[in-house]
């Protein structure tokens, strides 16, 4: 998974201007790089469907948000996500660590995380693409661009 | 107080703030003002005005944003009273308290009668806190309440009624956030 140095280069690459999130273990390693770099204003929230709303409003207001956070949480926000993506039709990116989903692939984990996290976006019908271990800052930073280009809602999940 | 007579106020001592009303307000507010700063938060995702006015007021500082929002909705994401006090933005937070889910036929609230959203906003963290219990009040803290920095939580005690129709929006959702962000002076990012 990417590092925080990492993440903060493709970010900042893309103008992104606030981190709303929620962490799990794993996204949570990011947290020295965000907070550490003054461009970004990390935002912290109490529950994923408040992390989804508030960057609603970011991007009413003009800002350019992404959200971080675990599938379980987006398991939580659908509500938040449904109405975000397709009643205000807001071009939400979001950043999503899997659960279990290394694991999930080697058979070595009966985590129902990777089992649902995908029909779960297919059902909201939000776009999204999985980051592949190797990644780099500018294979992120190109994602963000594709979205932006596309004026849709992308969801990039992160295996963990 | 009545909510209409609420409202009323509000329209009076709203300034130049944005004004996002959820629910039962949705109803009333259009007969009060219509302004490109007047954003009906319908469909919506109910509990989440807060943070979406919050995200709004951080995104266009020295602007004031004005969130009505019904009990039933607050206690649907009470954690975002910490999230307001740990962000300071001009966000002004009119709890509507009728002890009512209005909008589905009136049924109480889960411990309706008893929540003291003012004691949770102060709990959370918020300095700036009021209590409304009647119109008079109201009247009397209207522009102190909505002046200043915030986040400021104000609690009104508003009659419940039965009875009531469900909100329709006064126009589209993306005519609403053209003529918002047109008169913030913001585009879409």
């Amino acid at each position: 998974m990417l590092d925080g140095p990492t993440l903060v280069r493709a970010l900042l690459a893309c103008d992104v201007t606030h981190v709303v999130w929620l962490p799990d273990s794993h996204l949570g390693q990011w947290e020295n790089a965000l907070r550490s770099e003054p461009r970004l204003q990390l935002l912290r929230v109490a529950r994923e469907g408040e992390a989804i709303a508030l960057a609603g409003g970011l991007l009413l207001g003009g800002k350019r948000p992404v959200v971080a956070i675990q599938c379980t949480g987006l398991f939580e926000a659908g509500d938040a996500l449904r109405n975000m993506i397709h009643d205000l039709k807001l071009p939400l990116f979001m950043l999503i660590g899997v659960r279990s989903h290394l694991a999930y692939q080697r058979g070595q984990s009966n985590d129902t995380c990777p089992v649902f996290t995908v029909p779960i976006l297919n059902a909201w019908q939000l776009p999204h693409v999985w980051l592949a271990e190797s990644a780099t800052a500018d294979d992120l930073a190109a994602l963000h661009r594709r979205a932006e280009t596309s004026g849709k809602p992308l969801a990039v999940l992160l295996s963990e | 107080m009545q909510l209409r007579e609420a409202l009323e106020v509000l329209a009076q001592e709203r300034g130049g703030k944005v004004v996002i009303t959820t629910m039962s307000s949705i109803s009333v507010w259009p007969q009060l003002s219509d302004t490109p700063l007047d954003f009906a938060y319908i469909p919506s995702s109910m509990g989440q005005a807060p943070a979406l006015g919050l995200g709004l007021a951080l995104a266009v500082p020295g602007r004031g944003v004005i969130v009505v929002n019904g009990d039933g909705s607050m206690l649907m994401n009470l954690g975002c009273l910490v999230t307001l006090a740990a962000y300071p933005a001009d966000l002004f937070l009119l709890i509507m308290q009728n002890d009512l889910y209005e909008v589905t036929g009136g049924q109480p609230v889960v411990g309706a009668g008893q929540v003291d959203f003012a004691g949770l906003a102060r709990a959370a963290g918020i300095k700036r806190v009021y209590s409304f219990p009647t119109l008079a009040s109201w009247k009397a803290g209207a522009a102190e309440s909505l002046a200043g920095p915030g986040p400021v939580v104000s609690v009104l005690k508003i009659e419940g009624k039965l009875g009531q129709k469900t909100p329709l929006p006064p126009r589209p959702m993306a005519e609403q956030i053209s003529r918002l962000r047109a008169a913030l002076g913001v585009q879409a990012s």
